[in-house]
Order: structure tokens, then C-alpha cells, then sequence
């Protein structure tokens, strides 16, 4: 009953005051939307990152020639061809930890068929390299081990490259295009996969026989990289040693000399690619949380203000007989009110603003529910906060000083 | 007119320190009210008149000297326990009528009964509307005090007054701000009042208005200078109705 009449008390002031009212809540609105806003992006761009790693293969190693100890400085021809189809012989034998290998060596040019032209990048693998880059062929077959044997003149092709090459529409399979005046058979068609977070597109792939690209396209006995599977996600360490000490002996290096290869593990990437957005999220959210203490501080200044502005109307209410707990229980329901009314707009504004950075900027976003509950406590809680402050100053004030305040 | 003293009051003095000085406002008043009588309290601008009805009213308590309303000290109480005696038992009506703004004769007059849990909002409402009636309001019930006139205002701030059916009404300046006809329109409103056996103490400036009292008690510098009993009242209504209608 109490309460009720308070209620009542607080809902007529508001109503009496209903720009006041609103400028506060303004204040609050913004900081919960943009708080809302801010960690849908940031969580949104985390997430993508972390579904785009997955896609690509979350126990995936790579291993590159060279020390890579030497920073930015570029090493030389020799350091770059450290690594040998043995190499890649050895580990596919040996490796227990490894589930899938294959040697990359690529090369870049203009594919050609008839008169449509493709500039684009032919890489040389096996057949493993579609497990371990999770790839499956559309159309068509991928090629066999026996092509690799004889470096058949055959490839598998990426979306993209067949809407280049066959404008038309024309069934890519069994077709022959050129890459420096090499005719390739194609064989497959890979499924599409669409643009990556960072805006590559993943179907511009050319895939052949690793020894058809050494041996006819680029004449080289080395390979330029090697990409494996361990047999599992958490034993990617476990095979990324493994292969260090194979190609070590291979390589016949003594104990004190340095590595002449790298290996990089997906996990590791992954690892730097969310920490930086991790980063990126902290720093949206400091300025969320700024925008949230003016908020607050909007808050607390119009309720001061508000309690000057009403000096007479508390003092009027006290000489009627209102105690001071009325008195602050109405400023604090006043408080409450326009903190939680701010807070719900905010998440609706927050939500619509989330979906349309979604829509129209094309930003992955992803609203968490704790972002949502986060920012309306903390908007609540400040609210309320720097609201009890006046309101008390108010239920202090002696009737008759209050009364004659000018 | 009851025997009963509604209002004691004992050697009451009030100090106001204002830097190094004390302003005195108050030097040793006694009197004692009993219920049902209509006193104006007067004398001249910074005699005391105002300190003397706010402590009366319980908005302000005395330096010394001791106050009993309805035979009970108000000393003793809380200050909420004060809070709660305004609401229940004193109707005050300022010389500025106070009412809220942007707010409708009936939310100002309800008003007191918001902070009295003993009332429920039908009977607000009702007792709100028989307040207002009692003052000759009855058509502007959902008018905004800024819509209306200062004598309305006055009349809503008197109604808002009686609404909680107080012992006593204290009015400090009601018609000083009011022209002459609409100051005797709310001295009738005040002496019918009277005659329905409220108590009241009027504070003017305006000697005139000692006639129409039952007890008229005159300050000067903080003590009292006389007090007189006025065994035949005039009759405000009288008064009124022989004014010039042109002034209305
Ligand atoms: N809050 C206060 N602080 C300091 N001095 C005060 C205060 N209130 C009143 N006084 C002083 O007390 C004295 C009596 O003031 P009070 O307001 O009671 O006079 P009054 O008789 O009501 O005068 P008026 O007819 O002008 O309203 C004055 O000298 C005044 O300056
Ligand atoms: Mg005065």
C-alpha cells in the first residue's frame, strides 16, 4: 500500500517532468546500446575467426623451409629449399602422430582456355591435401596416387576458376586448359567454400599432382612447403615434435645447429588470430564502458540538479507530512524507473543496431547474453547509484529551509 | 467551544545563529489554545509571527520552552514522529499557497492522504472532492494550479489543508497575496470553517482582520505584546457581500 502510493508519487513527478526524464534516460540508452553493439562485433569477428580455423582444420601443421630466425631479413635461395620430397617420404612412413601429408609447390599464371583467361595459382599436392584442408570434390574425381607416379597432366579446379574459364556454363569436366602452354586434363571439381573471414576467395584454386608442377611446370627437386594433419587437435604438439626430430635426422643436422625448417600449427595461428580480436574486444568494450559511465554521470547530474530544482516541492511534501524515507524512496523509484525504462530501450536499440551493422556494413555479429545482462545491471546500478545520492541529500533537508528555498 | 487546550506552549524561544551573530526571533511565548477557537496572530514584519506558526506547525522546533499539541510533547518526538503529526493532525496553508506544480486541483489536494496508508484511493478520492466542495471548487477538480487564479490556488491549498481532517488549521498569511474581495472570500471560507468547530490560527499583517477573530494575539520583537478575546466576532460574509461587485 505504501509502495503503491510511492509508486504513484514517483510516476506523477516523472510525468511532470517528462524532458528531463527522457534526457536522462537518453544518457543510459546510448551506453547500454553501444555496449550491447560494441561486444556484438567484437564476439561476432572472434567467432568467425574461430569458425573459419575449424573449417580450415583445426589440427592442421604447416612446415616451411628456412630457419625463420633471421626476422625480416630475406634469406637466401639455398635457405629456401631445404626441404625435399624425401623429407615428405619420411614423415608419411614414419610419423605416428600424423594422420594426413601432403608437399605443396605452387606457381602463379595465366590459365587459358580458348579465349577466356584466368590469372590464378596452380599448387602442386596429393590427394591428402584435401582431408587435411578440408576440401571436397563436387564433380568429377579427385586424382590418384598413379597420376602423382607418372605426373599426369590432369587438375582439379576451384569454383571461381571454372565460372572464368567457362563463362557459358559448359560442363568443366574432361575439358583441357593451359597453364604456360601445359594442357590439363580436368578431372574435379571442388565444392564450393565461399570467401573467407579475411575476404579471400577459396574457390580460386587450381589443384595438380605435386610432381606435374615440379618436374613440367616449375623444374625444381625441392617442395616449398609440406601440409599435415595431426591425428587429433590436442596432439599437434606431439606430431609437430615428431616431425622436427624426423626431419632433423633427415637433414642430418647436429644437435647445436638450428632448425632449417618451420613448422607452424593451426592451433598456434588461432591462438594469435583470437587473442587479437580478444584484444580488439577489450578495447570496444572500454569504450562501451566509457560511454556507459557518462551515462551515468548524466544520470547522477540531472537527478543532483533535479533535487535543487525541487527543493521546494520536497520541502512542501515534508510539511505535509512525508518522512524522509518517503521522500528518498521516491527519488530512488524515480531513479529505478528511468534506469530500467533507459536500460530496456538500450537493449532494443542495442539489438536493432547490432543486426543493422549486420545487414548493411556485412560485419559478422554476435550478441551474448551476458553482454546484454551486463550492461543493464551496470546501467541499473549506476542509475541507481548516483540517483540514491541526491535522493538522499533530499530526505535530509529540514521541512522549513527546504520550503523557503529560492 | 470545548474546555480542552488543544495547544500549550511555554516560555518558547527560537535563536538563529547566522555567522558570528544570534538573531532572537522568539524570546519566551506562552499561551494556551483551546479547541475550537478562531486566533489571529499579528504584529509587525519581523516580530516573530512566522517562527511562531512553523514551530506550532511542527515544521521547526523551539531553542527552549516546552509544546504540547493535544497534550503530548512535541520535543519528544522523531523527527518522522513530527512527519507523521503533520500529516495526521495540522492542515498548514502558506502565504505562496506552495500547491505542486503542473498538477491538478484533486492530485494537490490528495496529496496528504499519499503519504497515509490508512486510505485507500477511492477514499482519497473522495475526501479530496468533499475538500474541495467545502471551499466552493467543485467545477475545478481537474484543473492545473497554473490554470488558475491565486485565490483558487488559495482555496486548493486550503482544501489540500483539511482533506486529512486536521485538529487544528494554521494559516500563515492565506490572503496576503490575495486583493481585498478575495481575501474576505477566504476569511468567510475560514470563519464557516470555525463555525463547524475546526480550530485555527490566522497570521496577518492586516490589524482589520483582528475583528472578525474570537482571540487576536499581537507579537513585537519576539514576545507578546497583548492578547484579547473577541466575544462577538464580525461576520466576514457581511463584509464581503458589502463590497464593491466591480472589483471582482
Ligand atoms: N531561518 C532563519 N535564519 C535566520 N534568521 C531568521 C530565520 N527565520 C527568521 N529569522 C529571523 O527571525 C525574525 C522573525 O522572523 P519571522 O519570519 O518570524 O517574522 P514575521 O513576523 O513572520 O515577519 P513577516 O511579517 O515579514 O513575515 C526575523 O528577524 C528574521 O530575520
Ligand atoms: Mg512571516
Amino acid at each position: 500500500m505504501r509502495f503503491v502510493n510511492l509508486l504513484k508519487i514517483a510516476l506523477r513527478a516523472l510525468n511532470n517532468n517528462k524532458l528531463r526524464c527522457f534526457l536522462t534516460m537518453l544518457g543510459i540508452i546510448i551506453g547500454v546500446a553501444s555496449v550491447i553493439t560494441m561486444l556484438a562485433i567484437g564476439q561476432g569477428s572472434k567467432n568467425s575467426i574461430k569458425a573459419q580455423i575449424s573449417e580450415m582444420g583445426s589440427n592442421m601443421l604447416m612446415i616451411f623451409p628456412g630457419s625463420g630466425q633471421r626476422g625480416g631479413v630475406r634469406q637466401s635461395a639455398d635457405d629456401m629449399q631445404t626441404l625435399k620430397v624425401e623429407d615428405y617420404e619420411v614423415i608419411r612412413d614414419n610419423a605416428k602422430f600424423v594422420s594426413a601429408i601432403s608437399p605443396q609447390v605452387s606457381s602463379a599464371g595465366q590459365f587459358v582456355n580458348g579465349n577466356n583467361n584466368y590469372p590464378s595459382q596452380l599448387s602442386g599436392i596429393t590427394p591428402d591435401y584435401l582431408n587435411i584442408r578440408k576440401l571436397n570434390v563436387d564433380e568429377g574425381e579427385m586424382f590418384s596416387d598413379h597420376d602423382i607416379a607418372t605426373a599426369a597432366k590432369v587438375c582439379v579446379v576451384g569454383r571461381t576458376v571454372v565460372n572464368e574459364l567457362f563463362p557459358n556454363g559448359e560442363n568443366p569436366l574432361g575439358k583441357v586448359i593451359r597453364f604456360n602452354k601445359i594442357p590439363l586434363t580436368i578431372v574435379g571439381v571442388l565444392e564450393e567454400k565461399g570467401t573467407n573471414s579475411m575476404g579471400q576467395d577459396q574457390d580460386d584454386v587450381v589443384l595438380a599432382p605435386y610432381t606435374t608442377v615440379m618436374k613440367r611446370v616449375l623444374a625444381i627437386d625441392y617442395i616449398q612447403g609440406l601440409f599435415a594433419s595431426a591425428l587429433n587437435e590436442n596432439l599437434s604438439d606431439e606430431a609437430s615434435d615428431e616431425i622436427t626430430q624426423l626431419l632433423r635426422a633427415n637433414h642430418k643436422l647436429k644437435d647445436e645447429a638450428e632448425d632449417d625448417f618451420q613448422i607452424r600449427s593451426q592451433q598456434e595461428l588461432s591462438e594469435m588470430m583470437s587473442s587479437t580480436s580478444d584484444m580488439m574486444t577489450v578495447l570496444l568494450a572500454c569504450i562501451a564502458g566509457i560511454s556507459l559511465l557518462v551515462g551515468g554521470i548524466g544520470i547522477m547530474n540531472i537527478m543532483y540538479v533535479s533535487v535543487t530544482e525541487r527543493t521546494r516541492e520536497i520541502g512542501l511534501r515534508m510539511a505535509i507530512g512525508a518522512r524522509g524515507i518517503d521522500i528518498l524512496s521516491q527519488f530512488l523509484i524515480e531513479a529505478i524507473i528511468i534506469s530500467v525504462t533507459g536500460g530496456i530501450i538500450g537493449i532494443l536499440v542495442g539489438v536493432l543496431a547490432s543486426w543493422l551493422v549486420n545487414v548493411i556494413m556485412q560485419w559478422p555479429v554476435y550478441i551474448q547474453a551476458y553482454s546484454v545482462l551486463l550492461s543493464f545491471v551496470v546501467c541499473t546500478v549506476t542509475g541507481v547509484f548516483f540517483g540514491w545520492y541526491p535522493a538522499r541529500k533530499a530526505a535530509n533537508l529540514d521541512p522549513i529551509e527546504a520550503i523557503r528555498y529560492e | 467551544m470545548s474546555e480542552r487546550d488543544i495547544i500549550v506552549i511555554d516560555r518558547i524561544r527560537r535563536n538563529f545563529v547566522v555567522g558570528d551573530e544570534t538573531v532572537k526571533a522568539l524570546r519566551g511565548v506562552s499561551f494556551r489554545i483551546k479547541e475550537g477557537e478562531f486566533v489571529t496572530i499579528m504584529g509587525t514584519s519581523g516580530s516573530g509571527k512566522s517562527t511562531l506558526l512553523n514551530i506550532l506547525g511542527c515544521l521547526d522546533t523551539p531553542t527552549s520552552g516546552e509544546y504540547l499539541l493535544d497534550g503530548i510533547s512535541v520535543q519528544k518526538m522523531s523527527k518522522n514522529q513530527r512527519a507523521i503529526v503533520r500529516n495526521r493532525k495540522i492542515g498548514f496553508v502558506f502565504q505562496n499557497y506552495n500547491l505542486l506544480p503542473k498538477t491538478t486541483s484533486l492530485d494537490n489536494v490528495e496529496l496528504p492522504l499519499l503519504y497515509n496508508s490508512a486510505f485507500n484511493a477511492k477514499e482519497r478520492r473522495e475526501r479530496a472532492i468533499k475538500a474541495l466542495d467545502a471551499v466552493g471548487l467543485h467545477e475545478r477538480l481537474y484543473h492545473k494550479s497554473n490554470q488558475m487564479s491565486g485565490g483558487q490556488q488559495q482555496r486548493v491549498a486550503i482544501a489540500r489543508a483539511l482533506v486529512n481532517d486536521p485538529v487544528i488549521i494554521l494559516a500563515d498569511e492565506a490572503t496576503g497575496n490575495l486583493d481585498t474581495r478575495t481575501s474576505f472570500s477566504i476569511l468567510t471560507l475560514f470563519q464557516e470553517l470555525h463555525a463547524r468547530g475546526r480550530t485555527i490560527i490566522f497570521v496577518t499583517h492586516n490589524p482589520e482582520l483582528a475583528d472578525y477573530s474570537s482571540r487576536n494575539i499581537v507579537l513585537r520583537d519576539g514576545k507578546i505584546v497583548s492578547d484579547t478575546i473577541n466575544e462577538h466576532p464580525a461576520s466576514a460574509k457581511t463584509a464581503y457581500d458589502a463590497l464593491p461587485k466591480e472589483n471582482d
